[in-house]
């Protein structure tokens, strides 16, 4: 029954015929054809689906009905925002950096994409299993903020400016205490490589296995990347009470649009990240040595357990924007040096002595 | 003249706030000078929803003015019209019937708690919370109701007339009443643990944008702004007008002067109006809901003071007759334009952030500024 769900089987066959058919450098080739269609074709659902979903939630909370006319209960709804947007105007305001204007919102979009790579999406199911995922992700995820700040600055508008300059002040505060919770998994399971982390946690998740130190790593994670993503209650880069529009005050139609997307999909990727590194990822609920118990999760299809855990973190995530008043910019900054980064710091430490004396279960 | 792009000659940035911007609520227009996030200077521009309404209602007559108010501070239409009637009612000497006096303080409490509740939210709103706007829509939508079946009308009332009210209430009246009272007080609690209660919005309020009684006294703040900072300046309780000697109520009444204890005087204060309410709406006197009156008014030479204590705070209206059909003169006295004077001294020194609170707290309503 499992094996039905497996990817790898479907992976395997494919990358079989390629290599039977064609040279192995053509083989490559379309094999990294098929990659990138796949990973766009993922971008725009998965931005669909998000951006159906946030609007859901926050009517849920608002009691409100949220979007239900275009489709089956509004199904549709996003779709046909995106195919209005596709169809608008890409304008270029004068006085504009006109080159960097437009390039802020595709490098936006690249590096969300990239980010794509080391998710493992199911059992064996990955794009690219590098042996220093967790490295490339807190890398590449700091490219975002390059975006932000071209797009902020090429605007030539004093609302994009001051948007970008709080968003760099804030995501490279906040990158620290995410970066630290991140390394109390890697040093629970003393490697790099998110295959190597999914598999540590087959006999429970780090959650559970860690006692209260990754506990705390988890919380200061979700905090540290809500913070990144510049959602509220951290969206100072917007604070569209403040600021109207923050950096992306003149862009519109599809330009707007991309760093829309972007925002989502950075989005969906920490939460994956934050399940694959403290949840388990796909593995699914295992504990211990209850072999009974372990077989009958083992049912539940590995995708279905990552994306369960994934959209819970967002679905926390949504419910932290719909909820909590925005910060200062001066509490958001002390709220990450004074508490954050001191509590991560003793917990690493904690963290690090845990993994040598092996209390960890 | 501030130079409207650019900086100044000390490098610190000149933004313009408005027209259209999400946190003014309308098209103030605030030339602002920053210092990196730091507001150094706030230069309010007035101007863009000016539209005479003192000249206008010169040629009014005395029935058609007030309903001229009713645009000015448009949250708080019912007690701002109350307050022309019963300027005209000097005039003429008219003795309000008690049914009509009791349905007016109901309707304006009613209007005073609508205000507070649209301003909760859109306080919350301000500081970047988006859900309170919905549950305060919630119940203000129920008030909007009771003022539909009664007045005919959801926002502009125009339900006073000079000796009393336009038509009788409407017969749901009580009951429709009776379940916003239920429901409100089911709700309140709630309002306070989503927003009071919050450590983010108490960090964002608390020592924000404090106004001393000093200064409150001497930019002529007035309503819960000017009573957050100390000031005893309850036009109900200073100046006791229609039947508000003898109901029972506490004016509330802040220390600190900053933005969480505005916030708490208005939380306060719908409590109050609840209170006014319960201890009318089942005390509603028969009789007529109003007085009788000539077709034609003509109020005599003279000149007449009338002030309420609406939503903002105090309204004033001066009217001058000369004993023709339409008034010589009238003059607003607008609480907003006095609480905005004071928002310069108040923001100087904080954050941008900051400056929407506060904007907020202030509870400023464009057209009552620029009438």
């Amino acid at each position: 029954m499992q094996h039905m769900w497996n990817f790898a089987q479907l992976t395997d066959l494919i990358h079989g015929w390629l290599y039977e058919t064609f040279p192995p450098a053509w083989a490559l080739a379309f094999e990294m054809i098929i990659v990138g269609i796949a990973v766009i074709g993922l971008f725009a659902g998965l931005g669909l689906v998000l951006v159906l979903m946030e609007r859901k939630v926050s009517a849920f909370m608002q009691i409100r009905l949220g979007p239900n006319r275009v489709g089956p209960k509004g199904l549709m709804q996003s779709l046909a925002d995106t195919l209005k947007l596709l169809v608008k105007e890409g304008m270029t305001p004068d006085g504009v950096d006109r080159f960097l204007f437009n390039l802020a919102p595709f490098i936006a979009m690249i590096a969300a994409m990239l980010l794509m790579a080391p998710i493992a999406f199911a059992k064996d199911f990955q794009i690219w299993d590098l042996n220093i995922g967790v490295l490339y992700v807190t890398a590449i995820s700091s490219l975002n903020v390059i975006a932000i700040l071209m797009a902020g600055w090429s605007s030539n508008n004093k609302y994009s400016l001051l948007g970008a300059m709080r968003s760099g002040a804030q995501i490279v505060s906040y990158e620290l205490s995410a970066g630290l919770s991140i390394l109390t998994v890697v040093v629970l399971t003393g490697s790099l490589q998110i295959s190597d982390i999914v598999t540590a946690q087959s006999n429970g998740w780090w959650i559970f296995k860690g006692h209260i130190p990754v506990l705390i790593a988890f919380v200061i994670y979700m905090i540290a990347v809500t913070a990144e993503t510049n959602r509220a209650p951290f969206d100072m880069a917007e604070a569209e009470s403040e600021l109207t529009g923050g950096f992306h005050t003149e862009y519109s139609g599809m330009k707007f649009a991309l760093f829309f997307l972007a925002e989502y999909i950075n989005v969906f990727i920490v939460c994956a990240i934050g399940a694959t590194l403290f949840l388990g990822g796909w593995m699914p609920l295992h504990i211990g040595e209850w072999t009974a118990f372990n077989g009958i999760m083992d049912w539940i299809p590995s995708s279905v357990w990552f994306f369960g855990k994934t959209f819970f973190l967002i679905f926390l995530m949504m419910w932290f924007r719909w909820t909590f008043p925005r910060l200062r910019i001066d509490q958001l900054l002390n709220l990450e040096w004074r508490y954050l980064l001191p509590i991560g710091m003793v917990n690493i430490l904690l963290v690090t002595v845990i993994a040598i004396l092996k209390w960890h279960f | 003249m501030v130079e409207e792009i650019g900086t100044t000659d000390k490098g610190e940035l000149i933004i313009n706030v408005g027209p259209q911007h999400p946190a003014t609520h309308g098209v103030l227009h605030l030339v602002i000078t920053l210092d990196g996030e730091t507001v150094r200077k706030v230069e309010p521009h007035l101007g863009y929803i000016h539209r005479s309404i003192e000249k206008m209602s010169e040629s009014l007559s005395y029935r058609q003015f007030i309903y001229a108010t009713s645009r000015m501070d448009y949250l708080s239409a019912h007690i701002n019209n109350h307050a022309c009637a019963m300027a005209v009612e000097k005039g003429l000497q008219l003795e309000v019937p008690e049914r009509a006096q009791v349905i007016r303080v109901l309707m304006g409490e009613l209007t005073r708690i609508a205000s507070h509740v649209l301003w909760w939210g859109a306080m919350a709103m301000d500081i970047g919370a988006f859900t309170p706007f919905f549950h305060a829509f919630r119940e203000r939508e129920m008030i909007n109701d009771i003022m539909e079946e009664s007045c005919g009308a959801r926002l502009t009332m125009n339900y006073m007339v000079p000796g009393g009210v336009m038509y009788d209430i409407h017969p749901n009246f009580h009951r429709r009443v009776k379940e916003f009272i239920a429901q409100f007080k089911r709700k309140l609690p709630e309002y306070d643990e989503l927003v009071t209660g919050n450590t983010i919005f108490r960090a964002r309020t608390r020592g924000v944008g404090v106004l001393s009684k000093e200064d409150a006294i001497s930019y002529g703040c007035s309503g819960p702004t000017g009573r957050a900072s100390g000031v005893d300046c309850d036009i109900r309780k200073v100046q006791p007008y229609g039947i508000y000697d003898r109901l029972d109520f506490r004016q509330i009444i802040g220390k600190e002067g900053d933005t969480y204890s505005r916030y708490l005087v208005r939380m306060q204060e719908m409590r109050q109006s609840l209170h006014i309410i319960e201890q009318l709406i089942d005390n509603i006197p028969e009789g007529d809901f109003q007085a009788k009156t000539k077709a034609v008014l003509k109020v005599p030479k003279g000149e007449y003071y009338s002030r309420v204590e609406t939503a903002r705070g105090d309204f004033g209206v001066y009217l001058v007759s000369e004993g023709g059909l339409t008034p010589y003169r009238i003059k607003y006295r607008s609480p907003g334009f006095s609480n905005l004077s004071a928002l310069d001294h108040t923001v100087r020194g904080q954050k941008i952030g900051d400056l929407v609170a506060i904007m907020g707290s202030f509870d400023l309503v464009i057209p009552d500024i620029d009438r």
